[in-house]
């Protein structure tokens, strides 16, 4: 495949691309994938940098799960390149996607309800002491964690079942930071949130940038988008259409890039 | 930086985690459903009090020695349950393979003669093997436990039969090792008292250290009173259950029994303090959620069918030591029901991912209690049979209830 061939000529002669931007973590160009005969993702390019909150935004249909999956592993694109911090790289697999550094938190945040706090955030990466678990250990460092992240959690030893929708969301966040990455991709954070609930998810997203994290927040509120993020990436009907910096644009402007009333696909991505 | 609205909600400073709600904790599980083992070590005590009211010779150290030895059995089966039961599964043909392993001990060292420690070995080795079918055919075709094992219930009863031949009897001589271990070796007094300051020491140590540790970063740790309480509490129980089955008549506490003590307390250690003991509740809990977290849930599956089959196999082998043979009834009738029935009136949850190895302990005394006054009242098994199937549906009834009060207060 033609594919196979540049990647592999590509990794052999270079390590980072020529004129790469030095705060780009992650770099998407031509991502595509299809499911039988429904084209999900037609070449998507996405770029993400240390420090900064990318919105994806977009209608019912317009692939942004898909890109959430193909960036969590969960499948590979049929086409495409993927560069994390200037190298071509695969993420074949949900653990290669953690091994690299991008944790992504689900919209169904797949936490253990029965489990506590502390529990849910060391799930299977405990800390041990000899052959058991470090239990003390652990429990200092999700203190530390959450309070570093002015989380509203009173009880870490608490069954995650007795949490509030925000506290929840912000246990899974955590989760997502416990293996330190350097992307976390957040599903639909706040649709399940009330006002202050998602408030106190978005203030954890502003904390995340300044941790220097790359966020990629995908999300239905055009509100939340515009409230926290530095640049808004719509997609239409799995295409580009359209990136914009969120400081100078309008939620009457990305409503009409994602329903398709201007037509932004020429003008992808952000080549600087 | 921006100023959207979610810049309403000023984040405050949270306080750690404060004595008072540590103390208060108790109360609050209570009312939220999570009561833990209260409600059996409660039915005990009452079922303990009626039969002694009823016949003195109940409490009477003799009987209780006899009691235990006839728990041990059971109790080692029903480890193995409350293990499969943290996951949401059940394995119903724990009874056949006790059997089929108890058939390989009796058949192997009797009639074919072979060395005693070559047939532990296959009669134990029976238990993995049988529940590694399980765990395979469970996890790659996704066919429920339930009728999965039902179906091994069947074969592993043909397999036991097959290998008692057409004597369908073996008789163990009494002077054989094994039966000597299962009816005559009682641990010495002073071994047994031995054995309980060392455990006593242990949990002290433990306690003591990991109040230190906690101390030092700064989290909320236990009090020195409320450590010295349950220290003290822990060497009384197992001094005094020591000293008691020893004293008069009482012959001490049985080898068959302590080995099921130890293997309760090794289960608990596994499950509460390894990461593989974590990875079995995440899966009772939720295995999307497991899967997600990175832990191999098949693996942990198969291990656990694994577990519980041998526990099932030495369970059998306990019980073909404690009554000198086996025969092709050993195993059936009532030996898994009674097995299910003491994991789940220990306090082992039906839903998955909750329970504790103490639950086969507290859960099997119940029901041996129950079989024990009753026939020490003279009332046949048919009255055994009835009180003890209004104890598991009072059980049953308990776990269902503490669950709906568990999700309204929304500990689910």
């Amino acid at each position: 495949m033609k594919r196979d061939a540049d990647e592999n000529s590509a990794r052999a002669l270079t390590v980072a691309e020529p004129g790469q931007h030095p705060d780009r973590i992650l770099s998407l160009r031509g991502i595509t994938k299809r499911f039988g005969a429904v084209r999900a993702l037609a070449g998507i390019d996405l770029d993400v940098h240390a420090g900064e909150v990318v919105a994806i935004v977009g209608d019912n249909g317009a692939g942004k799960s898909t890109l959430v999956k193909i960036l969590a592993g969960v499948y590979p694109p049929d086409a495409g390149t993927i560069r994390f911090f200037g190298s071509l790289t695969d993420i074949p697999s949900p653990t290669e996607s953690l091994d690299l550094g991008i944790a992504t938190v689900f919209q169904d945040l797949a936490l253990c309800d029965s489990l506590d706090v502390v529990s849910n955030l060391w799930l299977g990466r405990e800390l041990t002491r000899g052959v058991g678990l470090d239990e003390v250990e652990m429990e200092k460092r999700s203190w530390e964690l959450l309070r570093e992240l002015h989380a509203r959690i009173t009880d870490v030893r608490v069954p995650v079942a007795s949490l509030s929708g925000g506290q929840r969301q912000t246990v899974a966040i955590a989760r997502a930071l416990i293996g330190d990455p350097h992307v976390v991709v957040l599903d639909e954070p706040t649709a399940a949130l009330g006002v202050s609930q998602t408030a106190e998810v978005l203030n954890l997203i502003e904390r995340l940038r300044e941790r220097g994290l790359g966020i990629i927040l995908v999300s239905h509120s055009i509100t939340d988008v515009l409230a926290v993020a530095d640049r808004v990436v719509v997609l239409r009907l799995g295409r580009n259409n359209g990136d914009f910096r969120a400081s100078d644009t309008t939620s009457d402007r990305l409503i009409a890039a994602i329903t398709g009333a201007i037509d932004h696909s020429r003008r992808t991505g952000d080549d600087e | 930086m921006n100023l959207g609205p979610h810049r309403l909600i000023e984040h405050s400073e949270l306080p750690p985690r404060r004595m008072r709600e540590f103390v208060d904790s108790g109360m609050q599980r209570v009312r939220a459903g999570d009561v833990g083992s209260a409600p059996v070590i409660l039915g005990l005590v009452v079922i303990w009090a009626v039969f002694a009211a009823l016949n003195p010779v109940f409490l009477s150290p003799t009987n209780l020695v006899n009691l235990t030895m006839q728990a041990a059995p059971t109790g080692v089966i029903a480890i193995g349950i409350v293990l499969l039961l943290l996951i949401g599964e059940i394995d119903l043909s724990v009874g056949s393979v006790s059997g089929l392993a108890g058939a390989i001990l009796a058949v192997g060292s009797v009639q074919l003669q072979f060395p005693l420690p070559v047939v532990l070995l296959a009669a134990l080795l029976c238990g993995p093997v049988v529940g590694l079918v399980y765990g395979i055919v469970y996890t790659r075709f996704g066919v429920p436990g339930f009728v999965l094992t039902l179906a091994g219930l069947l074969a592993v009863l043909g397999l036991q039969l097959r290998v008692l031949g057409t004597a369908g009897s073996v008789t163990i001589p009494f002077d054989s090792v094994i039966v000597q271990f299962g009816q005559q070796w009682f641990i010495p007094a002073a071994i047994m008292y031995a054995l309980d300051a060392l455990v006593v020491a242990a949990v002290a140590w433990h306690l003591v250290s990991e109040a230190r540790r906690r101390a030092n970063a700064g989290l909320a740790a236990r009090t020195p009173l409320s450590m010295g309480l349950r220290i003290a509490a822990l060497a009384a129980l197992l001094t005094f259950s020591t000293w008691y089955l020893g004293s008069g008549d009482g012959r001490g506490v049985g080898a068959m029994v302590l080995l099921f003590v130890a293997l309760v307390g090794g289960t608990h250690l596994l499950l509460t303090r390894t990461r593989f003991g974590r990875a079995v509740f995440a899966v009772g809990g939720s295995v999307e959620g497991a899967r997600r977290a990175g832990i191999r849930v098949a693996r942990v599956q198969i291990s656990l069918f694994m577990l519980c089959s041998t526990f099932a196999a030495l369970g059998g082998i306990l019980a073909a030591a404690r009554l000198a043979g086996a025969n092709q009834s050993s195993g059936g009738g009532d030996a898994f029901l009674n097995a299910i029935a003491a994991a789940v009136i220990g306090g082992t949850s039906l839903f998955g991912g909750r329970g504790s190895a103490f639950a086969a302990l507290l859960g099997v005394l119940v029901l041996t209690s129950i079989s024990v006054g009753l026939t020490l009242l003279s009332l046949d098994s048919s009255v055994r049979y009835i009180v003890t199937g209004g104890v598991l549906v009072l059980a049953v009834i308990f776990d269902s209830i503490s669950r709906r009060s568990r999700a309204a207060a929304g500990r689910a």
